[in-house]
């Protein structure tokens, strides 16, 4: 009950969009239609192979008015725990994996005037749904979309062949950059911002937006966070009267999850807020990794969220 | 009263905003008190890049607004005629410009609903309630609404139905939800009480 729906669905095709990105397209195994979504939302990608496991967030980049199939994107994260690896290494047409149904946390608003849409890399996913959406709805729209290289950039030029004179591409190995205090300057009151990138991308764009007197209403961002990794500890819970070992590239949630036991999630990246849980006894210290509680709720200790969060210290015990 | 509180709007309070490049300040009545109290907590240069628009109601505010030497002071006689200038001004205004609001309710209301029409969101706005507590409000028969409301239940001047007012607020018409008292027994109507004064 606790888990959010999970469907199965059949990889109908898996392309290499480049090297490094593999683009799959996903149809459901049954007559039954997949869940409507808005652009902005993501999947969970659960799949299992042998001792590889991957459970991670993805955005979902198709049309969301293509009610007949998911497309997401995948960027393999070298060096990473390998959920992204064993996507590119073990998921292929014909495979069968798991999904959660969607979810939005980057929502297009729709009051808006005007949506400037900023992408850095793989940061394109859920702005290839949200374009589709805001073109079809007939809304002022502009994407500018940022990029290592010509041969990195995975999207650019299929944007650019649909959006034409509103997708803005700049390139790194060129050292073109956005304007970024220019493009905000003058714009119509009532135009929102939407950025997706890597985490220095954003923060840039949310420290020049306020500069620029933008009110943080306006501003919305999604971080493809992942769980960092750390030092091992152990977690107690209280409600299972169970202890756990959590390793040094596993989150509580995943420890948790392969102890059998299935908290409440949604994004697994610290910004929704599903799997808070409190914090019963804490002799040691909490390591915040998330962006969703407060500053004070930090400091209290008194909750954490469990999908990034980690602690060092002597014992830990959770409402859980 | 308390269950219904919950959608009462809340009004945190002016203060300046130190990154707007243009401040739009609109204020009723006693709310230039509130924009008079913020100019003590301002920068020097604030009010060069302030545009005002004042509704009197009464008040004689407008030579000590005047004495902030904003960039634009406009004296306006009614709402309505404040929200017409609001209009134009919104209509060419940039990102980056703050929207402040002091009045009483239904002015803050009014406000509300320009800014939210151009998709500004309502947190964005700072607003301070100053003045009476009239409200502004809906029938919910006849979709009318009446401003200046003191007391309830009063008569809709659009249907002529005896309302209740509710403590329901709706943001997108900046009024109260105004519902039939006596629509089982008509004419039995409860003593009115003066409320919003
Ligand atoms: C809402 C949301 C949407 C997302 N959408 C997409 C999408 O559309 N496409 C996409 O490709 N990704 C997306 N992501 C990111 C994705 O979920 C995964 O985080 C990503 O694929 C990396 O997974 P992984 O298992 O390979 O790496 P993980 O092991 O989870 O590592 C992720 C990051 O942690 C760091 N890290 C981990 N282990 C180490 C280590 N030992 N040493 C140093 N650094 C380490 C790395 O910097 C790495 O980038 C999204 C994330 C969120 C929260
Ligand atoms: S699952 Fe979203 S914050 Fe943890």
């Amino acid at each position: 009950m606790s888990a959010p729906t999970e469907i199965r669905v059949r990889v109908a095709e898996a392309e290499a969009v480049t090297p490094a990105i593999k683009r799959l397209k996903l149809v459901p195994l049954t007559s039954t239609p997949l869940p409507d979504f808005s652009g902005g939302a993501h999947t969970v990608v659960h799949y299992t192979d042998g001792p590889r496991h991957v459970r991670n967030p993805y955005s979902l980049m198709g049309s969301p008015f293509d009610p007949s199939a998911y497309q997401i994107s995948v960027l393999r994260v070298p060096d990473s725990r390998g959920g992204s690896a064993l996507i590119h290494d073990g998921v292929h047409e014909g495979t069968e994996i798991t999904i959660t149904s969607p979810i939005n946390l980057f929502p297009i608003d729709r009051r808006a005037r005007r949506h400037i849409l900023i992408a850095g890399g793989i940061g394109i996913t859920p702005f290839m749904a949200m374009t589709a959406q805001l073109d079809r709805e007939g809304a002022d729209f502009q994407l500018h979309y940022a990029m290592r290289d010509r041969a990195s950039g995975a999207y650019w030029k299929l944007l650019k062949s649909i959006y034409g004179h509103r997708v803005h591409t700049y390139f790194d190995d060129t050292n073109e950059t956005l304007a970024l205090t220019r493009l905000l300057d003058g714009q119509p009151l009532g135009t929102h911002l939407y950025v997706c990138g890597p985490a220095g991308m954003i923060d840039w764009v949310l420290k020049t937006a306020r500069e620029a007197g933008w009110p943080e209403e306006n501003v919305h961002f999604e971080r493809f966070a992942a769980p960092p990794p750390g030092k091992p500890f152990q977690v107690a819970l209280a409600r299972s009267k169970r202890t756990i070992d959590v390793a040094p590239r596993e989150s509580v949630l995943e420890a948790i999850e392969a102890a059998g036991i299935e908290p409440q999630f949604l994004c697994r990246g610290g910004a929704c807020g599903q799997c808070e849980t409190a914090v019963l006894e804490a002799d040691g210290t909490l390591h915040h990794n998330d962006h969703y509680l407060s500053d004070d709720e930090k400091a209290s200790g008194k909750k954490m969220m469990i999908c990034v969060s980690r602690f060092e210290g002597a014992r830990l015990v959770l409402d859980l | 009263m308390t269950a219904a509180m919950i959608s009462r709007p809340v009004y945190p309070g002016l203060s300046p905003d130190q990154y707007a490049k243009t401040h739009l300040i609109l204020c009723e009545g006693e709310g230039a008190a509130a924009v008079l109290d913020m100019a003590a907590k301002a920068p020097k240069e604030f009010f060069s890049r302030a545009l005002i628009l004042f509704c009197p109601a009464g008040t004689g505010y407008e030579p000590k607004l005047a004495a902030l030497s904003p960039k634009s002071l406009w004296v306006l006689p009614t709402i309505a005629t404040a929200m017409f200038r609001l209009r134009g001004v919104l209509a060419t205004a940039t990102m980056g410009t703050r929207v402040y609001a002091a009045g009483t309710e239904p002015f803050i209301g009014s406000v509300l609903q320009e800014t939210l029409a151009v998709g500004i969101d309502h947190k964005s706005v700072f607003t301070e309630h100053r003045g009476s507590a009239k409200r502004r409000v809906q029938c919910v028969h006849c979709k009318g609404c009446t401003d200046d409301v003191t007391a309830s239940p009063f008569t809709c001047t659009h249907c002529g139905l005896t309302l209740f007012v509710r403590d329901h607020y709706s943001r997108r018409l900046g009024a109260f939800q105004g519902v039939c008292v006596d629509a089982e027994v008509p004419g039995e109507v409860p003593p009115v009480e003066e409320l919003y004064r």
